[in-house]
């Protein structure tokens, strides 16, 4: 909670911030300068471990919450256990889209030679801003898609438990929070389909 | 606000307490529905009653109970089914909910300590006592209640190490503690000390759910709103035709629930069971229950009750990840095995046709 209030007074507070600094006329050229001088290759790896980082903790965070569920759920009707294997097969996805496109990320990295200032070109530039991007597109997409498969799991655990003509019905809710994922994986591969370190330009 | 707050709940719910959940949903499976309630009507002898209940959830605890059955042996294997769920929860309970359980069984804890301090005054056998007591409110020293001659010893001695020395010495002043003789509470006081308790007691345990806030505040928030209300109307029908005064009344409804402040005011000076109605039904989730009894039919009120009680502990399962199931379950379990009871005694004493007068169907 306190998290979530930090983060919303972050957000709005940094660039009312800048703003104030920029109206008072305060220098900020530095700010642009140190970011411009940031290597792409630190940004394509902080996309790439973004990408797979965030995808597992959702992944992870899924399995947990739709298997606690289902371990207890499971004590009086055995039979749901095989069944709701599906449902951890969902949140496994989830982990699995995350390798997929960091992979894909990971492919695009190429070594360039830095200019003799030690500034990159537009090309690496871009490349590595987009790299970032596409990481953090499928890295956020799934971080909330696996929680969402995985309380979807756990209530598909319990009421597969309850009764089972539930199930079918609650798996394809599952489905569709299955889905938000694959909307940031495809994002994630179009915004990297730019990326190309070595062009000329 | 709470779209945060929900949002966490979801996701770290399951980290202490989603197996248990998963656990008593499990259990609430195996309650009975009305078919078997049907089926339990038509048996002719508690051996039959004993038979059908075998293919239960309460098989193993009947399986060795021998024939002939009484009423006692049969309700008292049910308790045990009940108890051995319990504990298997509170032993695998983590904080908050193991403190959230505890909290469910002090009200029974409070029922012990007046049986056990009326009975003995009636000079009856502290074995045969500590036999009726409720084995979900036993604690270590509970017989030794028996050889306290007045209520600073019973508080000293036996209380204080209990999770309801608070609910004593919050209410009962130490000049309190001293005039209550023992011999005192012979008269109808020791109920007003069981209300009074109770009532210190609810208000704890909705302070305590508060705390806890999320699903849990909310769903146990309504069922305690409920328990509270109950309770204050019926120390108002009970104390009708009696000494007690209405400040003395007011101080026995909890400080909560759907009534407080001001239809508690209206019931403190309730005198026939007209007036106390007419304070019910300013409440509409009152009105609705009031106007399914009839004019005069005041018996039917408990049961009425009771079914708008089941009905509540029901609702709480169509929500997920909050505390109010496992009190649910804990509540619905008891009215189960008082419903068994009723069928039982009525086969014992040959009242078939009354058996479906008492039974408060739950599925």
């Amino acid at each position: 909670m306190k998290l979530l209030v930090l983060g919303t007074a972050a957000m709005l507070g940094l660039p009312s911030l800048l703003l104030l600094l920029y109206l008072l006329n305060v220098d900020l050229h530095y700010l642009f300068f140190l970011v411009r001088n940031i290597s792409p290759y630190f940004w394509s790896a902080l996309g790439i471990s973004l990408c797979v980082g965030l995808s597992i903790i959702g992944a992870a965070w899924g399995i947990f919450i739709t298997g606690a569920s289902l371990v207890g759920a499971a004590i009086r009707e055995p039979r749901i256990t095989s069944k709701n294997l599906i449902s951890i097969i969902f949140c496994e996805a989830v982990a699995i889209y995350g390798v997929i496109v960091a992979i894909i990320l990971q492919t695009k990295v190429e070594a360039v030679k830095p200019n003799a200032d030690g500034s990159y070109g537009l090309a690496a530039a871009n490349a590595g801003y987009a790299i970032l991007g596409a990481g953090s597109v499928t890295g956020w997409a799934n971080l909330a898609c696996g929680l969402s498969v995985g309380i979807v799991g756990s209530s598909a655990a319990l009421s597969d438990a309850a009764n089972s003509t539930l199930f079918v019905k609650i798996l394809v809710v599952e489905i569709f929070a299955s889905a938000l994922g694959l909307f940031g994986v495809i994002i994630g591969i179009i915004m990297a389909g730019n990326a190309n370190f070595t062009a000329q330009g | 606000m709470s779209f945060g707050e929900d949002t966490w709940e979801m996701c770290l719910f399951n980290v202490k307490d989603g197996f248990l959940e998963g656990v008593v949903r499990g259990y609430k499976q195996g309650l009975l529905t009305t078919a078997d309630y049907n089926n339990l009507c038509q048996c002719e002898t508690l051996e039959d009653i004993k038979l059908y209940l075998t293919g239960t959830d309460y098989g193993p605890f009947l399986a060795n109970e021998p024939s002939p059955m009484h009423t006692t042996s049969l309700v008292d294997a049910c308790t045990r089914k009940l108890v051995a769920d319990w504990r298997y929860l509170r032993e695998n309970a983590g904080e908050p909910l193991g403190r959230f359980l505890d909290y469910c069984t002090y009200g029974h804890m409070i029922d012990n300590v007046v049986l056990i301090v009326t009975g003995t005054l009636h000079e009856r056998d502290v074995q045969e006592l500590l036999e009726k007591c409720n084995p979900l409110g036993m604690f270590d020293a509970i017989a030794s209640l028996a050889v306290a001659q007045n209520m600073r010893d019973l508080y000293r001695l036996v209380l204080v190490d209990t999770p309801l020395a608070p609910y004593f010495s919050d209410n009962l002043t130490s000049e309190d503690l001293d005039e209550m003789n023992i011999e005192v509470m012979r008269n109808t006081l020791y109920k007003v000390m069981r209300n009074t308790l109770y009532k210190a007691y609810l208000d704890d345990f909705a302070t305590f759910v508060h705390r806890v806030g999320g699903t849990t505040g909310e769903v146990m928030g309504e069922l305690l709103s409920f328990e509270a209300d109950r309770r204050a109307l019926n120390i108002t029908l009970n104390s009708i035709g009696t000494e007690l005064t209405r400040d003395d009344r007011r101080k026995l409804y909890a400080n909560f629930g759907l009534l407080y402040p001001h239809g508690q005011a209206e019931l403190a000076v309730a005198e026939d069971f007209d007036q106390i109605r007419a304070a019910m039904e300013k409440c509409p989730p009152y009105q609705t229950i009031f106007s399914r009894l009839g004019l005069g039919e005041t018996q039917m009120l408990d049961k009425i009750l009771y079914e708008e009680e089941v009905r509540q502990l029901i609702n709480t399962y169509e929500q997920q990840f909050h505390y109010g199931v496992f009190y649910a379950y804990m509540r619905l379990r008891e009215q189960e095995i008082r419903n068994i009871m009723w069928i039982a005694e009525c086969v014992a004493q040959d009242q078939k046709s009354r058996v479906q007068d008492g039974i408060v169907f739950t599925f």
